[in-house]
């Protein structure tokens, strides 16, 4: 019985240390995500990830319109469920006539991070339209 | 639409546009009676230069369509409006361009200033183009008023390093940087004079970009004297004001004072309160325009043909992707209302904004 006790708090003590973080990384994973935000709504903003000089911005003022909330959906257009990123490169392709970016383009994150983070707070509606 | 209309339509030369033309703007157009009148109304058409002579063609065909179904209508019109925000930087190349396509449109066109042409040498090449930012003009018994209302203060327009610079702070438009729209006390001054010439009986028409009406001032849907100016237009027996600038449906009534946006014929604008972190305050009595389909460049765009009778303005808005909207002044309610929507059982999905 005592040996199993020991086994146990050698296990806990083991798990809390992988646990472990201080309000330090707290903040600074938290920076690190406003920072790629910031990027999100400089490129949001800008007009270089097309051709012709639209930014998205420019119909999605504060990233609305976006309804970040409700992807995964289902969208006629595509015949399927797609998500956010997939209507961001339906963006990018056809008003900005722009080159579509991969899933993991740090641009791609940058730009959903920001919207996420103007659509903070909204509870999360998948296939919503 | 019946069949000798359609050919009537047809033999204008203009078939496949003719068309698409929505049978109530016929119809309205052949109601006017001798005191009653008609005009039409295109907005925001924020012609983009790429390069030199290359512009985004989306804006373009927006603006294109309009001024070819406009065109079409007959009888005609007495005048056009356009709202403003003919460019998207304000420059002489995009303002030329605009103002071709512009130009085709038959018969009178009346303009109002946009920041979108202002703000790059604060309204110089466009008053070349078109004189006066602000004016009035009498028609059939009504008086109509077009202000600027889009100016600042001097300290913003003098912070920046460049005028290009400038007009860009100025065209994002929930930039935390920019400045809100007001009147100014010149112009003030003046319309202030201008309506105390005005008999109370006489019907007034109040055009300006912004709404002169507090809506939400981080997006400039918002005139910083709004409340002023609506004590100005108080005591008429009949005020209308027709703003710009928002890209989709409002309307309100304050005390006598009828207020209705219009369309942009080159995007639409997500309404304020759906954005989640601040407060709005769109008018209660909207009923909103649909939710633009992504997928269709020319949804939720569109322009309007307007119908003033017994000093109040009916709007039809002519939509290119949806079912045509019309607004008429309801004479029970004492309000402008939605023909087919205003009531909360009559309205459909895509009206419910999020
Ligand atoms: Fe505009
Ligand atoms: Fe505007």
């Amino acid at each position: 019985m005592r040996n199993l006790t020991v086994v146990l708090l050698m296990l806990i003590a083991g798990a809390a240390h992988a646990d472990e973080f201080t309000k330090e990384d707290v903040a600074r994973w938290q920076a690190e995500y406003e920072m790629v935000a910031r990027e999100g709504r400089k490129l949001w903003t800008s007009g270089e990830l097309g051709t012709n000089g639209v930014a998205c911005a420019q119909c999605h003022p504060n990233a609305a319109n976006t309804h970040a909330e409700t992807y995964p959906k289902f969208q006629k257009q595509l015949g399927r469920v797609g998500d956010l990123w997939e209507m961001v490169n339906w963006c990018i392709r056809n008003p900005l006539q722009g080159k579509e970016l991969a899933a993991d383009d740090p641009k791609m994150i940058a730009i959903v991070s920001y919207i996420h983070k103007e659509r903070k707070g909204v509870p999360l509606a998948p296939g919503k339209h | 639409m019946s069949n000798s209309r359609r050919n009537f339509l047809k033999s204008t030369g203009a078939g496949l546009i003719a068309g698409m033309l929505p049978i109530s703007l016929v119809r309205l157009s052949f109601a006017q009676s001798s005191q009653d009148f008609t005009f039409g109304y295109i907005s925001d058409a924020h012609i983009q230069q790429i390069k030199g002579n290359k512009f985004v063609r989306n804006w373009d065909q927006g603006l294109k369509r309009a001024v070819a179904e406009a065109n079409l209508l007959d009888p005609r019109p007495d005048f056009f409006m356009f709202g403003g925000d003919l460019a998207q930087l304000g420059s002489k190349a995009e303002l030329d361009h605009g103002a071709d396509i512009l130009g085709a449109l038959r018969g009178k066109n009346y303009m109002v200033v946009g920041e979108h042409d202002y703000y790059y040498d604060l309204g110089d090449y466009w008053r070349r183009l078109y004189g006066d930012e602000y004016y009035s003009f009498d028609h059939k018994g009504v008086h109509f008023v077009v202000l600027n209302s889009v100016l600042t203060y001097d300290d913003w327009n003098n912070k920046w390093e460049t005028p290009m610079r400038r007009m860009q702070e100025m065209a994002l438009l929930d930039n935390p940087n920019g400045s809100p729209f007001m009147v100014g006390k010149r112009q003030m001054e003046w319309l202030k004079k201008d309506l105390a010439k005005q008999d109370r009986n006489t019907p007034v028409v109040v055009f300006s970009h912004s709404p002169l009406q507090k809506i939400f001032r981080n997006w400039n849907f918002w005139t910083e004297e709004a409340d002023e100016i609506q004590k100005l237009l108080a005591p008429f027996k009949q005020s209308n004001v027709i703003y710009g600038h928002v890209h989709q449906i409002q309307y309100n009534q304050i005390g006598n004072i009828a207020f209705n946006s219009v369309m942009s014929t080159a995007w639409p604008w997500p309404y304020p309160s759906t954005y989640a972190q601040a407060e709005s305050h769109l008018p209660i009595l909207t009923v909103p325009m649909n939710r633009a389909d992504p997928f269709d460049e020319r949804d939720a765009t569109g322009w309007q043909f307007m119908n003033i009778h017994s000093g109040r303005v009916d709007t039809s808005f002519n939509l290119y992707g949806n079912e045509n909207r019309e607004l008429a002044w309801n004479d029970k309610r004492g309000h402008l209302a939605d023909t087919r929507y205003q009531e909360k059982q009559d309205r459909i999905p895509p009206q419910t904004q999020y």
